[in-house]
C-alpha cells in the first residue's frame, strides 16, 4: 500500500521536468543496466518517452524497463527488494530532493543514511539517500547526480534533522556542499581538514 | 543602580567542555556545552577522536580482507557486524548460505547481544553512581565471553563468518554450557531486578528523564532501543526478517513512555528474548554444512548496489554495497546505528540539569568506534 502511495507522489515530481536531468553518462547507464539484469520480467517494449517519469503509473512493473533506455532519465523505478535491498530507486535532480524529502517526511518515513559515491569517469558525484519506514517494509532510495567539479545540493536537514551530522559526514568525505546546511563543519574528520578522503584521487 | 550591573539572567551562560577524557562518555566523545548554571542551554557533540576511515578500508581491500574490520567498530556485539557485512556481500554476490550456519549465526549474535547488553547494564548503572551491578554484570558476562571464545577463537573483536556461511563448527561442550548459561542467567534477573530495576534511586535517576518523542526519533533516524523506548514498535529482525529469524517466537519490547527507564527496560527485557531464541535455536539446530559445498573463493558481485541492514544491539546496522564487478568494494557505506541516536542529543538535552543529560547519554548505549568508523 504505502509503496504505491509514495510512489504516485514521488512521480509527481517527474512532471515539469523536460531535459534529462543532466545525470546519466556512460557508466551510470551501465551499473543501471546491471541493477535491473536480474529482473527479467520482459519488456513489454520499452516506450520511448519515458521523459514523463509516467505519472499515472498504477500497475508499477513498467518502469523498470525505462531504466534500459540508456537516454532516457532511469528516473523512478521499483526495485527487486530480495536481490537489492530496497523497494525504490529515485533518480532526481539536485533541486528536486528537498522535495523528495518532504514528501517522504509527510508519509512518516525516517531517514536512515545519506552518503556519497564518486563517479569519477563520469566527473560526477552522487549522493544517496536511504528511507525507511517504521510501520511497513518501505525502503526507498533517493539519488541525485552532481558535477564533480562544483558539487552542490540543497541540505534537507531542516525537513529531517538527522540529515544535518550524514550531510556535514559527507562533505567531510566528499567535499559536497550541501547549500542552507546551518553548520557545515568537518564532523568526523580534524577541524582545520581541508582534504575529502572518500573521493577517488585522493591520495593521502 | 545605574544599568551598569544589571545583566541579562538568561544571558549568562558559559561553555562546558566534556570529554574527550570523561568516563561517563564510555570512549573518546567530547561534548561542548553551553551552561547557564545548572541547565544545559545546548549541547553539541563533537565527534571523530576514534576515527579510522573503515569505509576508505573497505574500497582498498578485496571483500574478504574487510572481514576484521566488522569487528572493530561496535566491538561490544561485532557480530552483528559481521552479520551486517557478509549478509550484504551474500546479497549482492548471490551467496547461498546452509541452514545450520545461519542457525550458528543467530545463536552466536544473540548471546553476543546479551553480553552487549549486560555490559551496558554495568556500566550504565556505574554512571549514575552504584559501582557494584557492574561487577555481576560482568562476571555472567565473562560466562558468554568463555562461550563464544569457544567457537569464534576470540572474545571480544570477533571474526567469525564468512560469506556464505561460518569458520567453526559448534559442539556438544558449547550446547551444554549455552543451555547452563541461559538456566544461570535466569536466574540471575530476578536479582539484577530486585537490585536494580526496582532500586529507588535508580527510578528516581531515571523516570521521567530525557524523554524522547516518537517525532523526535523518526527525525533523527533513531532505531533499536532508543526508538523502542519511545514506543517505536521497530526492529530489523521482525520487520525486514533475515537469516533464520522468522523461524522464532520471540516478542519485541516496546515501551511507550520515552524515558531514560523505558529504554532500560527495554534492553533489560530484550536479555530475556534473545535468551528465548537460543533455545529455540539450540533446540531445532539442523545437522549439516556450515559453509556452502563449493567453497567461496573468489567474490564478484555484479555491477550495481545493494542494500542489507541487520538489528545489531544498538539499532538497525546497514550496509550499502556499490560494486563495479571487481573484487573489491567500489563503495561501502557503513550506517552505524548509534551515529543516528547520538544526534539527537542536542535536541534532547535542552533544558535538563548536566546529571540528567548524563544519565541520558548513558541510555542512548554509545560505543564510540560506531560512531566514529
Amino acid at each position: 500500500m504505502l509503496l504505491a502511495k509514495i510512489k504516485e507522489a514521488l512521480n509527481s515530481l517527474y512532471e515539469d521536468i523536460q531535459e534529462v536531468p543532466e545525470a546519466p553518462a556512460a557508466a551510470e547507464a551501465e551499473v543501471a543496466a546491471a541493477e535491473t539484469a536480474p529482473e527479467t520480467e520482459t519488456a513489454p517494449a520499452p516506450e520511448a518517452q519515458a521523459e514523463e517519469g509516467e505519472p499515472a503509473a498504477g500497475e508499477g512493473e513498467a518502469e523498470t524497463e525505462e531504466a534500459e533506455e540508456p537516454a532516457a532519465p532511469p528516473g523512478l523505478k521499483e526495485t527487486d527488494y530480495k536481490a537489492k535491498g530496497y523497494h525504490l530507486d529515485v533518480d532526481l535532480p539536485p533541486e528536486k530532493v528537498v522535495a523528495a524529502a518532504e514528501i517522504l517526511n509527510r508519509e512518516n518515513f525516517f531517514i536512515e543514511a545519506i552518503t556519497g559515491v564518486d563517479w569519477i569517469d563520469d566527473q560526477q558525484l552522487e549522493v544517496v539517500y536511504d528511507f525507511n519506514h517504521f510501520d511497513e517494509l518501505c525502503r526507498v532510495v533517493i539519488r541525485s547526480r552532481l558535477d564533480r567539479s562544483n558539487p552542490e545540493i540543497p541540505t534537507i536537514s531542516h525537513i529531517y534533522q538527522g540529515a544535518n551530522w550524514h550531510e556535514r559526514e559527507t562533505h567531510d568525505f566528499f567535499g559536497i556542499t550541501f547549500t542552507g546546511h546551518p553548520n557545515l563543519e568537518p564532523l568526523l574528520l580534524p577541524e582545520d581538514a581541508d582534504f575529502h578522503p572518500l573521493l577517488k584521487d585522493f591520495k593521502a | 543602580m545605574n544599568g551598569l550591573f544589571q545583566q541579562d539572567v538568561n544571558q549568562e551562560t558559559f561553555i562546558l567542555n566534556l570529554g574527550p577524557q570523561h568516563p561517563a562518555t564510555h570512549g573518546v566523545l567530547r561534548v561542548k556545552l553551553e551552561m547557564d548554571g545548572e541547565y544545559i542551554v545546548d549541547a553539541e557533540p563533537v565527534l571523530g577522536y576514534i576515527h579510522r576511515m573503515h569505509e576508505k578500508m573497505g574500497e582498498n581491500r578485496t571483500w574478504a580482507q574487510f572481514l576484521p574490520n566488522c569487528g572493530r567498530m561496535d566491538y561490544l556485539s561485532a557480530l552483528s557486524y559481521n552479520h551486517g557485512y557478509v549478509a550484504a556481500v551474500e546479497r549482492a554476490a548471490g551467496i547461498e548460505v546452509p541452514e545450520r550456519a545461519e542457525y550458528l549465526r543467530v545463536i552466536t549474535v544473540e548471546l553476543n547481544r546479551i553480553s552487549s547488553h549486560l555490559l551496558w547494564f554495568g556500566a550504565f548503572v556505574l554512571d549514575l553512581g552504584g559501582f557494584t551491578p557492574l561487577l555481576y554484570a560482568f562476571d555472567d558476562r565473562e560466562q558468554i565471553l568463555d562461550l563464544l571464545e569457544s567457537v569464534t577463537g576470540s572474545r571480544l573483536t570477533y571474526c567469525y563468518f564468512r560469506f556464505g556461511g561460518v569458520y567453526n563448527d559448534i559442539d556438544d561442550s558449547f550446547i551444554t554450557g549455552t543451555r547452563e548459561f541461559i538456566k544461570r542467567l535466569r536466574k540471575r534477573m530476578p536479582m539484577y531486578d530486585a537490585l536494580v530495576t526496582k532500586n529507588i534511586i535508580l527510578i528516581k535517576r531515571l523516570k521521567d528523564i530525557g524523554p524522547i518523542s516518537k517525532d523526535m526519533a523518526r527525525r533523527y533516524g533513531a532505531t533499536g532501543p532508543v526508538a523502542r523506548g519511545s514506543g517505536i514498535d521497530f526492529d530489523v529482525r521482525k520487520h525486514e526478517p533475515y537469516s533464520v529469524y522468522s523461524e522464532f517466537d520471540f516478542d519485541i519490547p516496546v515501551y511507550e513512555e520515552g524515558d531514560s527507564m523505558a529504554r532500560y527496560m527495554v534492553r533489560m527485557d530484550e536479555i530475556e528474548q534473545s535468551m528465548r531464541i537460543i533455545e529455540q535455536a539450540l533446540d531445532k539446530l539442523p545437522e549439516g554444512e556450515i559453509q556452502p559445498k563449493k567453497a567461496v573463493k573468489l567474490v564478484k558481485p555484479e555491477k550495481g548496489d545493494y542494500y542489507h541492514a541487520v538489528e545489531a544491539a544498538r539499532g538497525s546496522f546497514g550496509v550499502r554495497i556499490v560494486s563495479d564487478g571487481t573484487n573489491s568494494a567500489y563503495r561501502l557505506k557503513l550506517r552505524s546505528p548509534t551515529y543516528s541516536n547520538l544526534s539527537l542529543f542536542g535536541e534532547a538535552s535542552r533544558g535538563m540539569l548536566l546529571p540528567d543529560a548524563l544519565a541520558l547519554m548513558g541510555s542512548l548505549d554509545l560505543v564510540i568506534p560506531e560512531i566514529d568508523r
